[in-house]
Parts: structure tokens; sequence; C-alpha cells
């Protein structure tokens, strides 16, 4: 399973968001290969992901980049909110 | 933990800001302060708000200030801002801001793992508060456990604000 963690560049909240979409999913007991891309790379690097983690503020930019997909966008509001990664990752994937 | 160096020229305590991008400047300054940048590089991390929007406020009270690599980086940096008075950056939840951190990177790939390592300090629940109430430049190190520079004053210092 693939997810990405998407942010405006690449480099920032979405390496955050990267390391707290582990944590959450090692207290799920889930194995992922989770990945840090910005805005620019996203079509490519979500191309074969099942869920692609980011910001509310994001979500609408991340849905109109990625066009047609069968990756499910996750809005996370917290990005150090472990639980409610965990909780929105487990809705989507448990 | 492979975080930059955080150099007291990279932390500004209690700063006076008017606005969000007055603040994201002061924490251009201490980056520019502290060798990590050159000044225009204040202006990119601007960009990335006006272009992306506040998304970059992660937390409530914290905003992760940062641009793409680029020529305007002379080595990975990070600086802490902490503000007299907190400023909206038009996040609809985790405004107001009281912390901004500035995050230079020199290569994308290279540093995505250690600002992964930020998401372990800032999981405790109270890093925000100690940091936002730090007050000195040794207490926000303790709290991010990054490194100091050489010649940095010694802990029972207090930084002044600029």
């Amino acid at each position: 399973m693939r997810i990405v963690a998407v942010c405006g560049v690449g480099v920032g909240t979405s390496a955050i968001l990267k390391g707290n979409a582990e944590r959450a999913l090692e207290r799920l007991g889930l194995t992922a290969e989770v990945t840090a891309s910005g805005l620019a790379g996203l079509r490519e690097a979500a191309a074969d992901a099942q869920v692609v983690l980011t910001s509310t503020e994001l979500a609408d930019r991340v849905r109109e980049e990625l066009g047609r997909t069968w990756a499910e966008v996750i809005e996370v509001e917290n990005y150090f909110d472990v639980e409610e990664i965990g909780r929105r990752l487990d809705a989507s994937l448990g | 933990m492979t975080l930059p160096p955080l150099p007291d020229d990279a932390i500004v305590l209690r700063a006076d800001v008017a606005d969000w991008r007055d603040a994201v400047r002061a924490a251009g300054r201490a980056l520019a302060r502290s060798g990590a940048t050159l000044p225009g590089y204040a202006d990119r991390m601007i960009d990335v708000l006006v272009e992306f929007g506040a998304y970059i406020v992660i937390a409530p009270g914290l905003a992760l200030a940062h641009a793409r690599p680029g020529p305007d980086v002379r080595r990975s940096g990070l600086s802490v801002v902490t503000l007299a008075e907190p400023v909206a950056f038009g996040h609809p939840h985790n405004d107001p801001v009281r912390v901004v951190l500035g995050l230079a990177v020199s290569n994308a790939e290279e540093h995505v793992a250690s600002v992964a390592d930020l998401a372990n300090v800032f999981n405790e629940r109270d890093a925000i508060d100690r940091i936002a109430t730090a007050e000195t430049a040794a207490e926000v190190r303790a709290v991010l456990r990054v490194a100091g520079g050489e010649g940095d004053r010694p802990t029972d210092a207090a930084e002044p604000s600029s």
C-alpha cells in the first residue's frame, strides 16, 4: 500500500505529515509506504497510491492536480494530532 | 536527530510583528543572520503563503514557514520566532500563530527525513507552549532537541526581542 503526504512545496509540512502518518499506521498495526510530495510532482507521486494525505486548506488544489484517480484524498486539520490522522486512515483503510 | 543547528542568531523571542508577513519576514531575517540563506529567501517563504494559503499553520499556534530549495539557500537551516502578540495567518482552525519556525533546505530528498523528526517534537502537546513562553534561546533548543552554534551565549542569558 502506498500513501502520499502532500504540501505546497513538498519539503516542510508534507515531511511532518509523513512522519506522523507513519506513527499513526504503526499504532493501527498497518504497514504502508509513505512518501512526501509537493503539488508540482503530485500526479506522478500518487500514480500508484491508495491514499493522498493533505491539509484541508490544500485539498481542493490537490484534487485539481490529481485529476482522475483511484486514490482517496484524506484531509488533516492538525498535523500533530496522530489520533486524528489514525482515525482518518483507519476509516479509509481499515 | 538530523535537524539543522539552531544558533542564537536564528532565534528571536517575543518579536513585535504587525501581521503574518512581518512574522514570516522575521523568520527569514533570522535564517539570513545565521548564514543559512540570503535575505531574499524570506520573500519566497511569503510567496508560498500567497500561492497556497495558510496551510503552513500546521498546528494551533504554530506556523512552519518554508520555500523550495534554491540558490538563495546556502545551507539547510532552522529559525524560531516567538511573537509578543499572536497574529492571524488566515487559517480556519489553527490561528492565531504564536510561534513561527523558518525552514530552509538545500535538497528536498535529503531533508524530508530530518523535517519528519520535527513531528516527534511537536507530538508532545506542550511543546508549542514551551517555545512560545521560552525566555532563552537555550530553552527553545531544549524543546526542539537541536544543537546551537559556536559563540552562543550561556544558557542563563535572555535573548532580547528585536
